[in-house]
């Protein structure tokens, strides 16, 4: 696949928040094979600088790093996050969060099209956490978006896909366009199913950060995404309403 | 002069940005900074002028989703 002109091998994007411990998250990125891990920018406290310890872990760790804009509710907090993630960590490259609504974590997707035309403006490549919404998706892309990163669920909720038809829809009426499912993921299976409906990749982090074996859990996601990913090549077949015998029934004995 | 800084009200002597920094503790620290709300680029701190009950932002990497 490629994003924004870059060729990534590994389909799983993976979050680093909420691991047990630092060296948890390393062994658990390590395990998923993911070339691309989510970050963020919070408040530095002078005196324990946890910020300069969690810089060098992800230098060494020696994947791509996409920074997000999480937390944010307004185009200005959102534009401003954006920019100084790219002078913190270096990438033009920026996960754009617009939060709409705190209960549900849905992205305001007017000002998340606000925010992504700034920014493309501003010379950033832009991966929109979104919904499956087609009209947003076209406005994103015309606000200069190359990769969509449709919601598979709430944030955090590890349902699944909520919306199999929408995404269907979707990747159907986008079929050159990267697509990213971002959040709700909570099981291999998950990740599975959006590979085999043609998704590009799934980008996903609390499912992973806290199971009871983060990094096992992170090799369970790498296998499935790659057996869905297999799968979708490989051209599954319809389903179907009524049963189809799958043994032939020609030459069957007359035992009656 | 005080300033607030990441939320804290704090005490400091330099009056511009970069000499803030380096008072405040963040020398050498891989950080990006806000005054009032704006980004200022590492560039221009030297440049940035505080006043008196400023808000500025001193952001760090982290974990994120």
């Amino acid at each position: 696949m490629q994003l924004y002109g870059v060729d990534i091998a590994s389909r799983l994007l993976l979050g680093t928040a909420q691991y047990p411990s630092p060296a948890i998250l390393a062994e658990a990125v390590r395990a998923s094979g993911s070339e691309i891990i989510t970050v963020s920018l919070r408040r530095e406290a002078g005196s324990d600088q946890h910020g300069q310890a969690f810089w060098k872990l992800i230098r060494d760790m020696g994947v791509r790093v996409l920074p997000n804009t999480a937390g944010c509710h307004t185009v200005k907090e959102a534009v401003t996050t954006a920019q100084m993630a790219r002078e913190v960590f270096n990438t033009n490259w920026i996960k754009l969060e617009v939060i709409g609504d705190n209960d549900t974590l849905c992205p305001n997707v007017f000002d998340l099209v606000e925010a992504a035309r700034l920014l493309s403006e501003d010379g950033f490549e832009v991966f929109p956490y979104t919904t499956e919404d087609l009209v947003v998706a076209e406005h994103l892309l015309q606000a200069g978006c190359r990769v969509l990163m449709p919601w598979g669920a709430p944030i955090g909720t590890g349902k699944g896909l909520n919306n199999i038809y929408g995404l269907r829809t979707m990747r159907a009426h986008f079929a050159d366009v990267p697509l990213i499912i971002d959040a709700g993921i909570g099981l291999p299976s998950h990740a599975a199913h959006a590979m085999e409906l043609g998704f590009d990749a799934v980008l996903l982090n609390t499912a992973v950060a806290r199971a009871g074996d983060p990094p096992g859990m992170a090799r369970a996601f790498a296998h499935a995404i790659e057996a869905g990913a297999m799968a979708r090549s490989a051209d599954p077949m319809e389903a179907r309403d009524m049963a189809s015998p799958s043994t032939p029934v020609l030459g069957k004995a007359s035992l009656a | 002069m005080k300033i607030i800084v990441n939320g804290q009200s704090l005490d400091v002597t330099a009056t511009l940005l970069d000499a803030a920094l380096a008072e405040l503790g963040y020398g050498e620290a891989r950080v990006a900074t806000a005054l009032n709300g704006k980004f200022v680029p590492a560039p221009a701190r030297a440049g940035a002028r505080l006043g008196d009950g400023d808000r500025l932002e001193i952001l760090a990497p982290m974990q994120g989703g």
